[in-house]
């Protein structure tokens, strides 16, 4: 009599991880295709057309490499909120912020030079951003306010106060009635560095440097790191749990702000509503994917922006609605989180007999190894929603 | 004010206030459970969707209604999948389907946008609808609100007075101690998660089919996520949920009128109002106490073989 037995490892699936994720991609994309052969899309041509317009051409490239760096700078703060176990999901509501605040500093000081716009804008959409992430990390650690709910409202309301002076107040009388700001003077322009990537890719490698610097060599980066792991522990250990809470997400909301930024001065030129593409959700979805890690981070920015490029080729090529993108981002998500299973558990084939004995070193280790993995502690979601610190 | 004033603004809060009641019954039935699902927004207007559908191509807003729950339903089944089997962390995968639902939703319905449908209508409801104030507020509706108006009497019954309530409520709190009593709280989980997502669906199909006619991109608007937020508010028991969702009925309903007023307010500050108001409201319901708590196993995965 043959069964199967699903048994914890001993230790994490260490090469096969890398397979797993192929695996994961492929069936997301093949989910994918389905769909598309549903609505009558030939679809092998949609996969070819989503490669072309994502990676094959010089054009495509930059296309993807320009939208990767707002998607990488937002999913860098995430990813160090998600480490701390903070479930920041309001990397759109601070980009938002970060629009906001550095189109508040080219308008109120139109005339500066370059040298004196270029960091007020920095430090506004930076101040802004961090702004709308203080309040939901305050509300948090005074209130037990439940972080992701009140990071998601602050989305919708962020959204909604861009269109409040992107109607009103700073509307350009010019603009036939537009929603939009006067074109930005050339001072609070960010130029390109070469062909038509601008230098907010020099911003993110930079940014990548000092965080990375920050988590590995500083103290305050290790118990960033620890604090997350087991925030009991580090209490005990005295670590300024709550101080740690509020930095990671000040940090978030900055980078955010950059990216909000960045992507107003650098692609638009000025602020209108379509600054808003849901680049703070792609950020959640790259964080996760890229299990928190920023080179890793780097990569699936990446391939996630190739997804929407490629996702907007298909639109020209066959009609198919932009929304096509989210519903791959959902499924590679779904299918990774999935996948992931695999790296701490395996099927064994076992006869009957043996089906029944289970080796106390398995159960010994289940507990540390959930905790010890990114994936595995989801007994910290019970704190999520309650947003409780104990 | 006088009465011909009040009493239209209070049928539309409690118009308005209906999809997020179903909306929140079905989450608190799924984490009652001990399951988390963030995916109630992709969840809602996905049955939005698939009531919508249905009701356009059969002609039978009966049968959209039901496919709005099987449709919700089934990606509450998909959420019980990775973190049931696949052991998943349920914080990410309920993020997931709700990009997922809004994606599918959106993809799915492109071809329909702006297409109307029947739908259910308002009719008096016969004796109640006679009694002054009462009756032009609460019973000048259409079917599914007073369909809305049992649930919670029926959810706080079956979870409180039913084998099968107690055993879902058993698997929220205590999966291990559950399991020794001979029942099996994985089973009462998957339960938790499709009847959940299918009253989910139900609060998506009331948007389609009830407070419109027709099919729109992003109908639901943070209406899935405000009904997460009154789950806690409502200290996870249907009670509270009722006057919860009563009460961003009234904001909404109130923001609307004074819309279509004209009023001074810019309509972008008037559209934040129940965004601001979720934080004001759950800040109300953080003091914690007895029976206030969440479920003890919320948001944690029964591994395999305990």
């Amino acid at each position: 009599m043959l069964g199967f037995r699903i048994a914890k490892r001993q230790e994490p699936l260490q090469w096969g991880s890398f397979f797993i994720f192929f695996a994961a991609l492929a069936l997301s994309l093949g989910i994918s295709c389905l769909l598309l052969a549903i609505q009558g899309k030939p679809f092998m041509r949609a996969l070819l057309l989503l490669w072309e317009g994502a990676f094959a051409h010089g054009y495509s490239l930059e296309d993807t490499a320009l939208k990767s760096i707002p998607i990488f700078l937002c999913s860098l703060g995430v990813a160090v909120c998600f480490r701390m176990q903070v479930w920041n999901i309001g990397a759109e509501g601070q980009y938002a912020l970060g629009a906001v605040g550095a189109t508040w500093a080219v308008l109120t000081f139109p005339d500066a030079p370059a040298w004196a716009l270029m960091p007020l804008m920095f430090a506004a959409a930076a101040a802004l951003g961090a702004a709308w992430a203080a309040i939901p990390a305050f509300l948090r650690l005074k209130f037990e306010l439940n972080e992701i709910i009140s990071t998601l409202m602050f989305n919708y309301i962020g959204m909604l106060l861009l269109e409040y002076y992107v109607y009103g107040d700073w509307k350009d009388p010019a603009s036939f009635g537009f929603p939009m700001t006067v074109m930005f003077p050339d001072t609070a322009i960010i130029g390109s560095m070469f062909g038509r990537i601008h230098w907010g890719a020099a911003v993110c490698a930079v940014v990548a440097v000092m965080l990375s610097v920050f988590l590995k060599r500083t103290r305050l980066g290790f118990e960033l790191m620890a604090g997350g792991e087991n925030p009991r522990a580090a209490r005990y250990a005295r670590m300024p749990y709550n101080f740690l809470v509020m930095l990671v997400m000040v940090l978030c909301g900055a980078l955010a702000g950059w990216a909000g930024l960045i992507e107003t001065s650098a692609t638009l030129n000025r602020l209108q509503p379509n600054v808003m593409v849901g680049y703070g959700y792609t950020a959640i979805v790259v964080a996760w994917l890229a299990r928190l890690r920023i080179t890793s981070i780097a990569v699936f920015s990446i391939l996630l922006a190739g997804l929407r490029v490629g996702v907007e080729n298909l639109q020209l090529e066959l009609q198919v609605p932009a929304a096509f993108a989210g519903i791959m981002q959902g499924l590679l998500l779904i299918t990774v989180l999935a996948g992931q299973f695999f790296n701490w558990y395996e099927i064994k084939r076992v006869s009957g007999m043996e089906g029944e004995v289970d080796t106390p070193g398995n159960s010994g280790n289940a507990g540390n190894a959930g905790n010890a993995s990114n994936t595995g502690n989801t007994g910290d979601a019970r704190n999520a929603v309650n947003g409780g610190l104990e | 004010m006088t009465a011909e004033l009040i009493i239209p603004i209070l049928a539309a809060t409690v118009q308005s206030g209906t999809p997020i009641l179903y909306a929140t019954l079905g989450e608190m039935l799924t984490e009652r459970s001990g399951v988390l699902n963030l995916g109630v927004e992709g969840m809602m207007i996905f049955g939005a969707f698939g009531a919508f559908l249905f009701t356009y191509f059969t002609g039978n807003p009966w049968v959209g209604l039901f496919m709005a729950g099987i449709f919700a339903g089934v990606l509450g089944l998909l959420h019980g999948l990775v973190c049931q089997v696949f052991q998943g962390n349920q914080v990410v995968s309920g993020l997931a389907l709700t990009i997922l639902g809004v994606g599918l939703a959106d993809f799915l319905g492109t071809p329909y946008v702006g297409v109307a449908t029947t739908g259910f209508t308002p009719f008096e409801f016969p004796v109640l609808s006679s009694i002054p104030v009462i009756g032009g507020i609460f019973f000048k509706h259409d079917a599914l609100v007073y369909l809305s108006y049992t649930l919670p009497l029926i959810f706080w019954f079956f979870m409180n007075r039913t084998r099968w309530g107690l055993a879902m409520a058993a698997a929220g709190e205590h999966p291990a101690a559950c399991s020794a009593a001979g029942l099996n709280p994985v089973l009462m989980r998957w339960a938790g998660v499709f009847f959940g997502g299918f009253l989910v669906g139900l609060g998506g199909a009331y948007l389609s089919l009830a407070y419109t006619h027709l099919w729109t991109n992003n109908m639901t608007g943070g209406r899935g996520w405000i009904a997460v937020a009154l789950v806690i508010f409502a200290f996870w028991r249907p009670g509270r949920a009722v006057f919860g969702a009563y009460l961003f009925g009234g904001i909404m309903a109130f923001q609307m009128r004074l819309q279509a007023l004209g009023a001074t307010l810019p309509s972008s500050l008037l559209l934040m109002l129940p965004y601001a108001l979720t934080i004001i409201v759950l800040l109300f319901s953080s003091a914690r106490g007895k029976g206030r708590a969440a479920p003890a196993a919320l948001g944690v995965n029964i591994e395999p073989g305990e």
